[in-house]
C-alpha cells in the first residue's frame, strides 16, 4: 500500500527528503479522487493533466523551497481559476469559463501548491448541506446518506477523505466552519478583510471570507500563512502584518493564562442535541483541565443574529446576483426582446434558494421597506458588533458550538427554508461581527464527528489556531479519522 | 398575509417570472420568514449608526494607472451569440 502524507508538514518533510517527488505525491491524491469521488462527488471539475505538469516541474527544479511547494489542493467552485469553469453550482455558471486568477489562486500558484480541481458549493454558496447545488450532489464521507453541510461541502467532504491536503472554501454565515464540522476537518473563518476576496464569486460582500479546510490546525495555519495580507485589488483587505502562524503553534503546550468565555445564550439554545450539547460541555471542562479560565459571559443579542444576519445577507446577495442579466456572464435564454431575455435568463438558469434570496432581498430594500428591514438590521448589526467587542475585552477567545444537530440525511430538511436558517445559530454571529473563528473535529457522536469553533477578535488568528492546536492535540481525532477514511 | 401584488412586483423588480402556484408559495414563505423577523423591532436601535461595512477602512484608493487587459477574453465569459468582436442581444423593443 502506498504511503499517504496525512499532512503537509509530513508531505513537505518527505518531499524535502526526497522520499517522494511532487509528481508521485500528485498522482496518489489523484488515484483517490479517481477511486473514492465517484461516491462521494465532492470534484465538480478536475485539472489533473496541468496538475500533473506543474508536479513534474517542480521535480527538475528540484527546488521545494516554497511554503507550499508540491501541495496538492482543491478550489471551491467559486474561486476564478484562469482556464477552468467557475459554476458556482449554478446552472446559470455551468459552462462559463473565469478569464483570470483569483488573488487566492495566484498566491498559492507562487508558493507552489498544485491545484487538482474544483469542488462543489450549494449555489452561489447558498445553503448549509451542499443539496442546493444545481450540478451535483455531494455525500458526507463518514456516512454516505448524510450531508457533508455546506457551502463549502465539497472542500470539507474531499479533505476528510484524503482527496487533496487543503482545499479553499468561503464563509458568509459557516459556509466553512458548519462542513468543516459535519465532515470532521478542520476550517478556519478568517477575520473580515484578512484573505482577498478579489476573483471570487461574492454571496454578500460585506460578509464573505475566504479561509482554509485541511485535515489539522497546523495544516490550516500553513495555509492562511500564504494567502492571507493586503490586496491592492480588494480594498477591504487593511495592511495588518501576517504573522507566521504555523510558527506560532510550536510554543505553548498547554492554556495556562488564557481566559476563555463560553456563551451562555448559546448553550441555552433551543433545539441543542442533547448529545451535542454534553459533548461541547466536556470539550470546555477539557479546556479547563488544559489551564484555561473559563468565563461565563452574555451576550443577549444573540437572539436577534438570524433575522439580522438573514435580512442583510439576502439583501446583499439580490444586488450582487443583478449582474446575472444573461449578456454579461453564463448562460442565455432563447427570447425575442431584451427585457424577456434578463427575465427568461433568471428564471431557467437560478435555483430556488436563490431566486427566494433575490425575491427577499429585493423586497426588502424596496421603497417603503428599506427602512423598516434593511436599515434596522444593519442597525442591531452594530449593535451585535459592539456586544463581541466588549466580550473580548474580558476574555481571550470564546469555546461556542458549530452546529446545533449533527450532519442530517440527504432530503431531511430542504422543505422548511426557516428551519435552515435557523441551524445556522452559532456561525453567522461571527460573521455579522466580522471576527475570526476556527471549527475543529473533537469526537464522534451520533456515529458522526462533532467538534467546537474557538472564536477570537477580528485579526486576531493567530491566538484561535494556538488554543485550536493545544485542544486538538489534547483530543486526537485525526487519528480516527486516519484510520476510517484512509 | 405578504399580498399577491407586492409579490408580483417584487418579482418584476427581481426580473423573474414566477408561475401561480410559486406566488403562493412566496406569499406564505416569506410572511412566515418575514413575521419571526420582526422580533428585531425589540432590539432599541435610537441613535445607533448602521453598519454597512465592518472593517472601518475609510478611503482607500488605487493607483490611477492603466492596467492593460485583453477585453476579448471578456466576450467568452457569456454565451450570447457573438458578431465578430461584439456581443448580440435581443432587441430592445
Amino acid at each position: 500500500m502506498t504511503l499517504i502524507p496525512k499532512t503537509i508538514a509530513e508531505a513537505k518533510k518527505m518531499l524535502e527528503a526526497k522520499q517522494i517527488s511532487a509528481l508521485e505525491l500528485t498522482n496518489i491524491f489523484i488515484s483517490r479522487i479517481e477511486k473514492f469521488d465517484s461516491d462521494l462527488g465532492t470534484y465538480t471539475q478536475t485539472c489533473f493533466d496541468e496538475a500533473r505538469i506543474a508536479a513534474k516541474k517542480l521535480d527538475e527544479s528540484g527546488d521545494f523551497s516554497a511554503p507550499l511547494a508540491g501541495i496538492p489542493y482543491s478550489l471551491k467552485d467559486v474561486v476564478s481559476k484562469k482556464g477552468l469553469k467557475n459554476t458556482a453550482g449554478s446552472k446559470m455558471l455551468e459552462h462559463y469559463e473565469a478569464p483570470y486568477d483569483a488573488t487566492v489562486a495566484e498566491v498559492l500558484e507562487n508558493a507552489g501548491a498544485i491545484l487538482l480541481g474544483k469542488v462543489n458549493t450549494d449555489e452561489f454558496t447558498q445553503g448549509s448541506s451542499c443539496e442546493n447545488s444545481a450540478l451535483q450532489l455531494t455525500r458526507n464521507p463518514w456516512n454516505l446518506d448524510k450531508v457533508p453541510g455546506g457551502s463549502s461541502g465539497g472542500s470539507a467532504a474531499s479533505i476528510a477523505k484524503y482527496l487533496g491536503l487543503f482545499s479553499i472554501g468561503t464563509d458568509t454565515g459557516g459556509s466553512i466552519r458548519q462542513p468543516a464540522n459535519f465532515c470532521g476537518v478542520t476550517g478556519l473563518k478568517v477575520s473580515y478583510g484578512r484573505v482577498s476576496r478579489s476573483g471570487i464569486i461574492s454571496y454578500a460582500s460585506s460578509f464573505d471570507s475566504i479561509g482554509p479546510i485541511a485535515p489539522t490546525v497546523d495544516c490550516t495555519a500553513r495555509v492562511l500563512e500564504v494567502i492571507a495580507g493586503n490586496d491592492k485589488k480588494d480594498a477591504t483587505t487593511p495592511e495588518i502584518a501576517v504573522d507566521a502562524y504555523s510558527s506560532l503553534l510550536e510554543t505553548g503546550a498547554d492554556l495556562s493564562g488564557k481566559k476563555i468565555g463560553v456563551i451562555k445564550e448559546f448553550v441555552e439554545a433551543e433545539g441543542f442535541d442533547v448529545e451535542l450539547k454534553q459533548s461541547f460541555e466536556n470539550t470546555v471542562q477539557q479546556l479547563e483541565s488544559l489551564g484555561a479560565e473559563i468565563v461565563e459571559i452574555s451576550l443577549p443579542l444573540t437572539r436577534y443574529a438570524i433575522p439580522t444576519y438573514y435580512l442583510l445577507v439576502k439583501a446583499e446577495a439580490s444586488t450582487n446576483l443583478a449582474r446575472y442579466d444573461g449578456i454579461r456572464f453564463g448562460e442565455t435564454a432563447t427570447v425575442s426582446n431584451l427585457k424577456d431575455q434578463y427575465t427568461k435568463t433568471r428564471s431557467e438558469f437560478l435555483g430556488p434558494e436563490v431566486k427566494r434570496a433575490i425575491m427577499m432581498g429585493t423586497y426588502t430594500l424596496s421603497a417603503g421597506y428599506f427602512d423598516a428591514y434593511y436599515v434596522k438590521a444593519a442597525k442591531v448589526r452594530t449593535l451585535i458588533k459592539e456586544e463581541y467587542e466588549k466580550a473580548f475585552a474580558t476574555v481571550d477567545a470564546i469555546v461556542a458550538p458549530v452546529t446545533p444537530f449533527p450532519a442530517f440525511n440527504i432530503g431531511e430538511k430542504t422543505s422548511d427554508p426557516l428551519a435552515m436558517y435557523l441551524a445556522d445559530i452559532f456561525t453567522v454571529t461571527a460573521n455579522l461581527a466580522g471576527i475570526c473563528g476556527l471549527s475543529l473535529p473533537t469526537e464522534k457522536v451520533h456515529d458522526l464527528p462533532a467538534g467546537v469553533q474557538i472564536l477570537g477578535k477580528a485579526f486576531n488568528e493567530a491566538e484561535i489556531l494556538q488554543i485550536g492546536s493545544v485542544l486538538e492535540k489534547s483530543y486526537g481525532f485525526t487519528e480516527i479519522r486516519e484510520k476510517e477514511m484512509i | 398575509m405578504i399580498s399577491k401584488e407586492d409579490i408580483i412586483k417584487v418579482a418584476g423588480l427581481s426580473r423573474l417570472s414566477l408561475t401561480e402556484s410559486e406566488i403562493e408559495e412566496y406569499q406564505k414563505e416569506f410572511t412566515h420568514i418575514l413575521g419571526f423577523f420582526e422580533i428585531l423591532s425589540e432590539v432599541n436601535t435610537d441613535n445607533v449608526e448602521p453598519t454597512a461595512q465592518i472593517t472601518g477602512l475609510t478611503n482607500v484608493t488605487v493607483d490611477d494607472t492603466v492596467d492593460s487587459f485583453d477585453s476579448m477574453k471578456l466576450l467568452h465569459c457569456s454565451q450570447q451569440n457573438q458578431v465578430k468582436t461584439e456581443i448580440a442581444v435581443a432587441p430592445v423593443v
